[in-house]
């Protein structure tokens, strides 16, 4: 008996309705992000995080509504991200029903940002998106925090950046490898490793799942507490209970 | 009516979602109001956060009497901080003194156990419970079940007729715990699938005996 490893479908949601194609086999409505979250829910996963890639801070409002929607239907823990900035932003997303929120950008900018939200809403519902690149290869490899969707380099230091966050409060860390994220090829799982053994506070695993062997390497290799995918799951190649059955196979803990 | 006690700390919208699910013929009532706590049949205590802003709210909102009221006559439900909060001392905030409904200590994971010396705080996902004793609340959920759980610190009662159900996470834990019309858990029933669901609606049923 121990502490499961999570598997967490991430869910991209513009102007309310899911993108990337979400596909299972008898969905009515593969861009209804309710209807797609119940799926995710009865298929068994153990959390599900939406990322509002909302451009109109207009549309901002949408993913309260759809949020709220999800949350009176779907009884496992909720996290949004995306466009998640000041204290009123974590107040809107948690009073509609969201458990955690996870930020991104507005910590590079503003690490500050973490302190206040971590001491006003409390550690457990503030996770914190990083998004890493490798600058160093050979033997003392070294990880970049990256802004843009990748192009900006900020020249801090992936690790230091982890533990700070993790210091100020941070009460989960989202790590994703720009370098992997949308290869299909496998976790960055030295950088996860490297991280996890870095932080006392709980890691997700994230970018360049392509089968459920990369899920069991994250947490074997990459000793993530928990495994964020898209794309194996939304089209439809694999399903939550398989990627658990392989894990388990492998003697991980799973939820079954 | 139920009424889910609001300390303004954390999300309650999952707790009264969950409850409006499992019971859409009853009132379920998020409030700060004492008079709301009086006129409830049955009271959810959750929280989320640090319990030392838990109990300044809760002597500042004078909500003791009612309370008090509540844990003698009706059947009440203590969620994660509302779990800790009955007990004696948590070691949080530089400590804080309980509500001492069960003896025993709230300490952090990292106080117990070599083992624990590289575990992952807060504790956060989904661990098995061992149900120690029957319990009204635990109909229809099998022994082992996996609750959600988000938490850095952790209740170990001291008395065994308290403990309702177990959970190790580098070592052993209280992760239910009742006594008369009591019932507490560590974990987060509204988050918990099925079983969470399950857990409430017995809760909406329940007389307060065992």
């Amino acid at each position: 008996m121990a502490l499961a490893k999570r598997i967490i479908p991430c869910l991209d949601v513009d102007a309310g309705r899911v993108v990337k194609g979400v596909k299972f086999v008898d969905i009515r409505d593969a861009g209804d992000p309710v209807e797609t979250a119940r799926r995710y829910d009865e298929q068994g996963a153990d959390e599900i995080i939406f990322l509002d890639i909302t451009a109109s801070s207009d549309d901002r409002a949408t993913m309260a509504d759809v949020v709220a929607q999800v949350a009176s239907e779907v009884f496992i823990p909720l996290t949004v991200g995306g466009g998640i900035r000041e204290l009123t932003d974590i107040s809107r997303m948690l009073n509609a029903g969201a458990d955690k929120v996870s930020i991104n950008t507005a910590a590079v900018f503003n690490p500050a940002f973490v302190k206040q939200a971590s001491a006003h809403f409390g550690s457990q519902c503030i996770v914190i998106a990083v998004d890493a690149k490798q600058t160093d290869f050979g033997e003392n490899p070294k990880w970049g925090i990256f802004t843009h969707g990748g192009r900006k380099h900020t020249g801090i230091d992936a690790i230091d950046w982890c533990r700070r966050m993790s210091d100020y409060g941070a009460g989960e860390l989202l790590l994703t490898s720009m370098d992997r994220d949308g290869t299909r090829s496998g976790f960055d799982n030295e950088l996860n490793r490297r991280v996890s053994e870095a932080v006392p506070i709980p890691l997700i695993a994230s970018g360049g799942v392509g089968n459920l062997q990369d899920l069991v390497d994250g947490v074997k290799l990459g000793k993530a507490d928990a495994v964020l995918a898209a794309s194996i799951f939304h089209f439809g190649d694999h399903t939550v209970p398989q990627a658990k059955q392989r894990m388990a196979e492998a003697g991980i803990e799973v939820r079954l | 009516m139920i009424t889910i006690v609001d300390l303004g700390m954390g999300n309650l919208r999952s707790v009264e979602n969950a409850l409006k699910k499992v019971a859409p013929d009853q009132t379920i009532k998020v409030s700060s109001n004492e008079q709301h706590i009086y006129d409830a049949e049955r009271v959810v205590l959750p929280g989320q956060g640090a319990i030392g802003t838990w109990f300044q709210t809760f002597r500042k909102l004078s909500l003791s009497a009612a309370l008090e009221d509540a844990i003698k006559n009706k059947p009440l439900l203590g969620i994660c901080i509302g779990q800790q909060a009955m007990f004696e001392h948590c070691d949080e905030d530089g400590g804080v003194m309980g509500l001492g409904l069960f003896k025993g200590q709230v300490r952090h994971f990292k106080q117990f156990h070599s083992r624990s010396a590289n575990l992952k705080t807060p504790q956060m996902g989904w661990n098995q419970v061992n149900q120690t004793q029957a319990h009204p609340l635990w109909k229809g959920i099998p022994d082992q079940t996996w609750f959600y759980f988000v938490h850095s610190f952790c209740a170990n009662a001291e008395h065994a007729a308290d403990i309702y159900g177990e959970t190790d996470y580098g070592h052993n834990f209280t992760a239910a715990v009742g006594k008369k019309n009591l019932f507490a858990v560590q974990f987060h029933p509204e988050k918990s699938q099925h079983a969470g669901l399950q857990l409430l609606n017995n809760f909406t049923q329940w007389d307060g005996t065992v």
